[in-house]
């Protein structure tokens, strides 16, 4: 079993997924169903390569709820800005498409980053090349790189670099 | 537990109307995917958990099918707006800078 980590991975999320959908925690049920999830995942953990970015450290007891704090909030803000925007009758957009610089490696990390960003206030990942995001934003307030990364994705990256590679 | 279920439905739904105005009013496929990704996300996510809330054997299935919600809707969207840009939809005219259609072009050449 050379990808154990991932395969601790994969049972974590299967477990979660199977106990909080069945909501049971009646013995037989956990015995059968307990079985069964190890059973996939010996089947399947090859499969989850894409687990392997994720960091197993102390830190992320502390992290993780942090992102999702920092993700809600923005998402909240997301959803006023646009609000505001739609119902305005002048439709205040500035629009375009800029190019955002990540220091993300792997591919679950950036995916994670790019859905950050399309649901956070004005912004909407078009396409991910290598280390460049490309987005679209509803007022371009920066037009190079630098500035748009520092206004864009800095305040998930900070984060998701404790997280996952 | 009712009342913030009845609540929490109302703000769902006011979400979701607004981002079907959006998908209205904004005047290309971008700037509509925008008003429409965001706004769906936190209709539907407020619209669940208020129906977890007033229902509680629904709560935990309700909390699940946000993070489905969650970590599907903005994949969606994405593929939407990279489809169409790469099939060449245009920009709205008020738009200042397309450095994605720049450097396709820059490839070309």
């Amino acid at each position: 079993m050379k990808n154990f980590k991932g395969f601790i991975v994969f049972l974590i999320v299967v477990a979660l997924t199977w106990l909080l959908l069945t909501g049971t925690f009646n013995k037989d049920d956990l015995l059968i169903g307990g079985s069964a999830l190890i059973l996939i995942a010996i089947l399947f953990y090859r499969y989850s390569d894409l687990y392997r970015a994720v960091k197993i450290t102390p830190k992320i007891v502390f992290y993780y709820p942090l992102y999702l704090v920092v993700f809600l909030i923005e998402l909240l803000k997301a959803n006023i800005d646009v609000a505001l925007r739609v119902v305005n009758p002048a439709l205040p957009i500035n629009p375009g498409i800029v190019a955002v610089k990540t220091s993300l490696k792997d591919p679950l990390s950036k995916l994670i980053l790019a859905n950050s960003i399309t649901l956070t206030p004005g912004t909407l990942t078009v396409d991910v090349k290598d280390d460049t995001l490309f987005i679209h934003w509803i007022d371009v307030k920066g037009k190079d790189i630098e500035s748009a990364t520092k206004a864009i994705s800095s305040k998930f990256e900070k984060i998701l670099k404790e997280i996952v590679k | 537990m009712a009342i913030a279920g009845n609540i929490l439905i109302l703000i769902g739904s006011l979400f979701l109307f607004l981002g079907s105005l959006g998908i209205f009013r904004m005047p290309d496929v971008y700037n509509r995917l925008q008003a429409g990704t965001k706004a769906t996300t936190l209709g539907a996510m407020s619209l669940i958990l208020g129906i977890g809330f007033l229902n509680n054997e629904f709560l935990v299935k309700s909390i699940v099918l946000i993070i489905f919600i969650v970590l599907t809707n903005p994949v969606s969207s994405s593929t939407i707006a990279r489809a169409s840009h790469k099939s060449g939809v245009p920009l709205t005219d008020k738009s200042i800078i397309d450095v994605c259609r720049d450097d396709i072009r820059k490839e070309e050449v």
